[in-house]
C-alpha cells in the first residue's frame, strides 16, 4: 500500500555537518505520503541530526530536502515558517516550553496560529493530552512532570495543529511498557485516521516492526545510509550482516566474527 | 577489619626464552593509592615472536585498577603486534577484559590555547561589530512586533508582558527606592559638608535635585534593572536555547522576538520611565532627610528651592533617558542570550555579560546623552 502512495519528502545527496564536523554525507532517502517512516542507527549516528535537517533547524551543507516537491531550503524564510507549521514535532528532549503549563503548551500554537476562542482552544486541548493519556496532568508546569509524562506532553504539543506531517524523536524513550504499545496504536491511529505521514526516530524494535513500514539505517562509521526498507525487511533479509544483527539485538562483533 | 594491603608491583620476567611473564603481585585497589602504570618501553624489550603472558600468582585483591593496568599492557602488546595472555588471571576479570576492545578510536586532541594577539584582537573586534549588527536587527524585529502588536497583528500574549510588567515594575520599586534614596542621602551630605562653609546651605536642594533628576535616578534605575531584569532576561533566554524551546519555538514559525523577546522589552520599556519618575522622588526625600537633619533649613523652604531649581525640561530629559536604557539593556540581554550555547555554565556566562554590558552601556549612554544635551542647551 506504502509503496503505490506518492513521495512527499524527498532526501538527496544531504550532507550534514556542525562546523568542521560532519556528521553524514551522501543520504537519500524518500518518505512516501502516508506511511510510517523509521529513522533507525546506532546512538550518535546522526538520526537526531537529519531530523533537525527536515525541520528545519539546519541547513545542509549539500544536497537537498523537498516537501511535495518543493525544495525546503531554497525557499524564503516566510514559506519555510508555513511548512513548518504543517508539521508536528516531537524533539527527543520533548523541549516543552518551561514558563507555560503542559495545557499552555499544547494552547500555544492554537493561540498563535488559528482564530478560537479560549473555550475552544481549552476543548482541544483536553482532547489531545486524553489522547496520550495525560489528562491528570493538564496543569501542571514542565518542571512538575516525570521524563515519560514530558515526553507525552510533547506529543501532545506535535498534534496540536493536526500535522500532516509528524516527527518523532524516541517517542517511546522512557515509558513503560504498556504506554508506549497504546502510544504505538496512537501512531498507527493518526496515520489511518488523518492521514497523517510519521517519521519516527526508535531504538523500540517491537515497536518499530509492529508500526514503521519503510525506513532508513544510518551507520556511524561510514556516515551515511547503508541500509533501507522496513524494519522487520532489514532484519530478515538486509544484506549487511551488521544491520541484521542490530535488528535482532546480537552483538554485532560476534555476527562478524 | 579490613587486612593491612600490600603494595601492588608487577615486573617483567623473560628467563624462559621464547614466554615472556608480566608477574603480578600484592593488592591492585585504585582507591587506595596511586598504581603503578604500563610503560611502553616495557613492551619494547619483549623480544618479537615470543608469547606474552601474566603470573598472577601473588595476586591479592583487585579492582578496576588491575584491569586498567592489564588493559594498557595488552593494547600495548597489539600495537607492537604482540598478543597477551590473560587466562591466568581471575575469571571475572577475564570477563571484563574481554568487553574491553582493543583498538580506541581516534581520540580529538586537546586544544591548545594559542598565544596570537593579532588574531585575537581581529577576532573580538570582529565579534563586537557582528554583537552590534545583530542587536540592532533584534531591535528592528522587535520594534516591527511592536508595532504589528500595536494594530493587532503581532502575536503578543497579554499574559506574557503582564507578567514581565510585574517583574520589572512594582517587585522592583523596594531596590530602586532604596538606591535612590541612599544616593540623595549622598549628594545631600557631601553638598552640606561644602556649602556650609559658604553659608550657602539652602543650595543643597538644587545641588540633589538637580542631580537627581538630571543624572543619577536615571543611571542609577537603569544599573539596578541591568543587574536584576537584563541579566534575568539573558539566563532565562539562555536556559530555553539549552533546552530546544527556541527550536521549538523556531520549527511552527513562532518569531523569537515576537514571543520572547517583545514581551520582555516592552515590558522594561513601559515601567523604566515610571520606575526613573519614583526614583526622582525618593532621591531628593533622601536629600531632604538629611538635609533637614544636618543644615539650618526648614522643609517649606528645602521644597521651594527644589520647585524653583529644576525645570520640567528635566524631567522630559530624565525620562527619554530611561527610555533608551531599557531599550539598551533589554535587547541587549535578550540578544546575549540568545546568542549563549547551551551548557549550564553559558547560561551564567550570559548573564554576567548582559549584566556586565548593561551597566557599561548604559554609562557610556548616559555620556553620549550629557554632550548632546549640551550641545542642545538643556
Ligand atoms: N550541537 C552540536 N554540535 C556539535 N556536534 C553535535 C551537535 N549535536 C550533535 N552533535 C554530534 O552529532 C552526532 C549525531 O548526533 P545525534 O544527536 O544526531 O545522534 P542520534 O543518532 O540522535 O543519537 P541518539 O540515538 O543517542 O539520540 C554525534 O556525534 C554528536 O556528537
Ligand atoms: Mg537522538
Amino acid at each position: 500500500m506504502a509503496d503505490a502512495a506518492p513521495v512527499l519528502l524527498s532526501v538527496r545527496g544531504v550532507t550534514l555537518a556542525f562546523g568542521a564536523k560532519i556528521i553524514l554525507h551522501d543520504l537519500s532517502f524518500d518518505v512516501r505520503r502516508g506511511s510510517i517512516f523509521a529513522i533507525m542507527g546506532g546512538s550518535g549516528c546522526g538520526k537526531s541530526t537529519v531530523l533537525r535537517a527536515m525541520i528545519g533547524l539546519l541547513r545542509p551543507r549539500a544536497g537537498t530536502i523537498a516537501v511535495d516537491g518543493e525544495d525546503f531550503w531554497s525557499a524564503a524564510p516566510s514559506r519555510r515558517a508555513e511548512l513548518g507549521r504543517g508539521c508536528g514535532v516531537l524533539f527527543q528532549s520533548a523541549a516543552l516550553w518551561s514558563g507555560l503549563s503542559v495545557a499552555g503548551n499544547v494552547a500555544l500554537p492554537l493561540q498563535m496560529f488559528t482564530s478560537l476562542d479560549a473555550v475552544a482552544i481549552r476543548r482541544l486541548v483536553v482532547l489531545k493530552l486524553a489522547l496520550v493519556e495525560l489528562s491528570e496532568a493538564i496543569d501542571l508546569a514542565p518542571a512538575e512532570l516525570s521524563g515519560g509524562m514530558r515526553k507525552r506532553a510533547g506529543l501532545a504539543r506535535a498534534l496540536a495543529l493536526d500535522p500532516a506531517i509528524l516527527f518523532l524523536d524516541e517517542p517511546s524513550a522512557g515509558l513503560d511498557p504498556i504506554i508506549s504499545r497504546r502510544l504505538d496504536d496512537l501512531i498507527l491511529n493518526l496515520r489511518d485516521g488523518l492521514g497523517a505521514t510519521i517519521v519516527l526516530v526508535s531504538h523500540e524494535l517491537a515497536s518499530l516492526f509492529a508500526i514503521a513500514d519503510d525506513g532508513v539505517f544510518l551507520d556511524a562509521d561510514s556516515r551515511t545510509a547503508i541500509a533501507h526498507g522496513a524494519p522487520a525487511a532489514l532484519r530478515d533479509s538486509c544484506a549487511d550482516p551488521q544491520v541484521r544483527a542490530f535488528m535482532r539485538r546480537e552483538r554485532p562483533d560476534v555476527v562478524r566474527s | 577489619m579490613p587486612h593491612e594491603r600490600s603494595r601492588p608491583e608487577w615486573q617483567l620476567d623473560s628467563r624462559v626464552s621464547g614466554h615472556c611473564q608480566i608477574v603480578i603481585a600484592g593488592d591492585w585497589i585504585a582507591r587506595s593509592g596511586p598504581l603503578p602504570a604500563f610503560p611502553q618501553s616495557a613492551i619494547a624489550s619483549v623480544p618479537a615472536g615470543e608469547s606474552l603472558g601474566i603470573d598472577a600468582g601473588g595476586l591479592g585483591d583487585w579492582d578496576s585498577g588491575l584491569i586498567a593496568f592489564v588493559w594498557d599492557a595488552r593494547r600495548m602488546a597489539a600495537s607492537s603486534g604482540l598478543s597477551l595472555d590473560v587466562s591466568a588471571l581471575p575469571a571475572a576479570a577475564g570477563r571484563l577484559l574481554a568487553l574491553l576492545p582493543d583498538v580506541v578510536g581516534p581520540q580529538a586532541p586537546p586544544r591548545r590555547p594559542e598565544f596570537r594577539p593579532l588574531r585575537w584582537v581581529g577576532g573580538a573586534a570582529l565579534g563586537s561589530l557582528g554583537a552590534i549588527g545583530g542587536a540592532t536587527a533584534l531591535l528592528f524585529a522587535t520594534v516591527g512586533g511592536a508595532a504589528r502588536a500595536g494594530v493587532g497583528r503581532a502575536r503578543l500574549r497579554r499574559a506574557d508582558l503582564f507578567d514581565n510588567i510585574r517583574d520589572a515594575g512594582p517587585q522592583a520599586l523596594v531596590i530602586v527606592g532604596v538606591v535612590n534614596f541612599l544616593v540623595g542621602a549622598i549628594l545631600a551630605f557631601v553638598g552640606a559638608v561644602q556649602l556650609r562653609k559658604f553659608a550657602a546651605d539652602m543650595y543643597v536642594a538644587n545641588l540633589v535635585g538637580l542631580a537627581v533628576v538630571r543624572e543619577m535616578a536615571a543611571v542609577m534605575t537603569a544599573i539596578v534593572m541591568a543587574g536584576r531584569t537584563g541579566g534575568a532576561y539573558a539566563a532565562r533566554i539562555a536556559t530555553m536555547e539549552g533546552n530546544e524551546e527556541i527550536d521549538a519555538l523556531t520549527v511552527i514559525g513562532i518569531p523569537v522576538s515576537d514571543y520572547v523577546v517583545l514581551p520582555a522589552v516592552l515590558a522594561l520599556v513601559l515601567t523604566m520611565p515610571f520606575l526613573y519618575l519614583f526614583g526622582c522622588l525618593v532621591g531628593m526625600l533622601g536629600g531632604f532627610a538629611v538635609s533637614i537633619g544636618m543644615l539650618n533649613i526648614t522643609g517649606a523652604g528645602y521644597l521651594t528651592q527644589t520647585l524653583d531649581a529644576i525645570a520640567f525640561s528635566q524631567f522630559v530629559f530624565g525620562f527619554l533617558k530611561s527610555i533608551a536604557f531599557a531599550l539598551l539593556i533589554g535587547v541587549a540581554s535578550c540578544r546575549i542570550g540568545l546568542q549563549a550555547g547551551r551548557s549550564a555554565a553559558d547560561v551564567g556566562q550570559a548573564a554576567t555579560r548582559a549584566v556586565v554590558l548593561g551597566i557599561v552601556g548604559v554609562i557610556a549612554m548616559d555620556a553620549i546623552f550629557a554632550v548632546f544635551a549640551d550641545v542642545a542647551g538643556i
